[in-house]
């Protein structure tokens, strides 16, 4: 009776995230909107409130076209892999206390992972497509993941240092007096840079820079496969906001009685900045972001663990 | 130290920059929600192709062909033919507004100033073919923007049933309706 109670609560848990993901393409459209002076959508419904409903049909009832020069095998598999794994970033997130799904103690460790991996569904996606702008896109996607991955990496490892625990929820109970931003501000900077990266947003969407490539590694895909790489975009966005809110906010820590309602909101202020992000900053050449990770970035982040343990090696 | 420097203009100049955007929120926005609120076009803007006729009621245009052939998206087609009075008219006159890009030249080629662009830009149709304009559908009734000018006070060639005594020249002022400076 247990497993069932628990598979039903964490099924439900994947169908909210995913509802998520498609409010969040609406919730963007509107606050881009907002911010550039214009209206956003506002013809279906009251103030464009059935546009997610309009934009799932569309999606739902396009021609699902496999091109016949493509590997068949791995073209359909792939933006399975981008929902799954986007999925699954949101599952070590705690709500309040120790209400996870899951509470294993190498929850950083966990989260690592699947961000590398995320590496994955993009590679497969442009080699199986057999055509140059997706192959191209999903180079350019992999240099820059390599690249960002490792002060990703050494970003949290001076958090680890400081609370002494693998674990999310350790994480945030050793912010209990002040959050980890303030002595970690540099580190929260280089953190913030590199999920942007990592969700493939504005301005390092150079896998999928309309521009130069048209649409990267996913030029190929068509209705509910494209409608996949779409939401776990939107997904990862959510999950790595709500991993930023744990590891430098306090997480669920805040207001005492209403700990829910603490980490949904630091979540969205946090989407909220990856949206402005979007809004303000233009998309810097190919090779300037791959030398701005490795000679600036990377430094500071090592340097930032270098002050970390001295500091943690003299006071304890 | 400069290369120190460098890094902290970077940085800041890029926090200015979000700043900005974010202070946007609080304007106006400058969308017009067009079906409901109609824009106000000004009588230079170049939109639908009217046929006009002159003052006495007569066809304005004389199937010169000048405006089929300076037509860039060649879209438009007619052909010359006389009435008995020796005056010329097109027989017909055809304009495919799929093709057409609203480029004015015919306007600016006409001499008798009979083809018109008119601010009217609701010219959206279900069916291709529905976009092919007829003369029937193409001429009005009235001169259009330019409602003092007659071709055949100006130049022309001689025919019955017209007096060319009036050759006062009333186009020297500055015309503001014109594309032309």
């Amino acid at each position: 009776m247990n497993i069932l109670l628990n598979f039903i609560s964490a099924f439900s848990f994947v169908i909210l995230i995913t509802m998520l993901g498609a409010f969040l393409s609406i919730l963007e459209r509107k606050v881009l909107a907002i911010l550039q002076n214009r209206c956003g959508p506002n013809r279906v419904g009251w103030f464009g409130s059935l546009q997610i409903l309009a934009d799932m049909i569309k999606i739902f009832f396009k021609e699902d076209w496999i091109p016949p020069f493509s590997k068949k095998f791995i073209f359909f598999i792939s933006p399975i892999i981008a929902f799954c794994i986007s999925l699954f970033m949101f599952f070590i997130i705690p709500f309040y206390n120790k209400c996870n799904i899951l509470n294993i103690n190498i929850g950083i460790l966990f989260f690592l992972m699947l961000v590398s991996l995320t590496m994955y569904s993009t590679i497969l996606s442009g080699i199986s497509s057999g055509n140059k702008y997706s192959l191209l896109g999903s180079i350019r996607s992999i240099s820059q993941i390599i690249s960002y991955e490792i002060f990703l990496g050494i970003s949290l490892m001076s958090i680890i240092i400081k609370s002494n625990s693998y674990n999310i929820n350790d994480i945030i109970i050793s912010q209990k007096y002040v959050w980890n931003i303030i002595p970690q501000f540099l580190n929260f900077l280089v953190f913030f840079i590199a999920s942007l990266a990592i969700c493939h947003r504005h301005p390092f969407d150079q896998p999928e820079s309309e521009q130069e490539i048209s649409d990267g590694y996913r030029i190929e895909y068509s209705g509910m496969k494209f409608g996949m790489f779409f939401i776990s975009e939107y997904i990862s966005i959510f999950s790595v906001s709500a991993f930023i809110a744990c590891i430098f906010f306090g997480g669920y820590l805040g207001i005492n009685n209403f700990p829910i309602s603490c980490i949904i909101l630091k979540t969205f202020i946090l989407v909220f900045l990856f949206i402005l992000v979007r809004a303000s900053i233009p998309r810097p050449r190919y090779d300037k972001i791959i030398s701005f990770g490795w000679k600036f970035c990377f430094p500071v982040s090592l340097l930032n663990l270098f002050g970390t343990t001295l500091f943690v090696l003299i006071y304890n | 130290m400069l290369f120190l420097k460098n890094i902290l203009y970077g940085f800041f100049s890029q926090i200015r920059s979000m700043f900005f955007t974010f202070i946007n929120i609080f304007c106006k926005s400058e969308t017009v929600m067009y079906p409901e609120e109609k824009t106000k076009l000004f009588p230079r803007y170049r939109g639908r192709i009217v046929l006009t006729k002159d003052k006495d009621g007569y066809e304005r245009c004389v199937a010169c062909n000048l405006c089929a052939s300076v037509c860039p998206s060649s879209c438009i087609i007619l052909q010359q033919k006389k009435d008995k009075n020796g005056r010329s008219y097109p027989k017909f006159f055809k304009i495919d507004f799929s093709r057409c890009i609203f480029c004015g030249l015919c306007e600016e080629a006409c001499p008798t100033a009979a083809i018109q662009l008119l601010p009217d830009f609701e010219l959206s149709d279900y069916k291709k073919k529905d976009l092919i304009y007829e003369k029937e559908d193409l001429i009005i009734s009235n001169q259009g923007k330019y409602l003092d000018y007659d071709f055949y006070s100006v130049s022309g060639v001689k025919i019955k049933n017209k007096n060319f005594s009036k050759n006062n020249n009333s186009i020297n002022h500055v015309d503001t309706k014109k594309i032309l400076p």
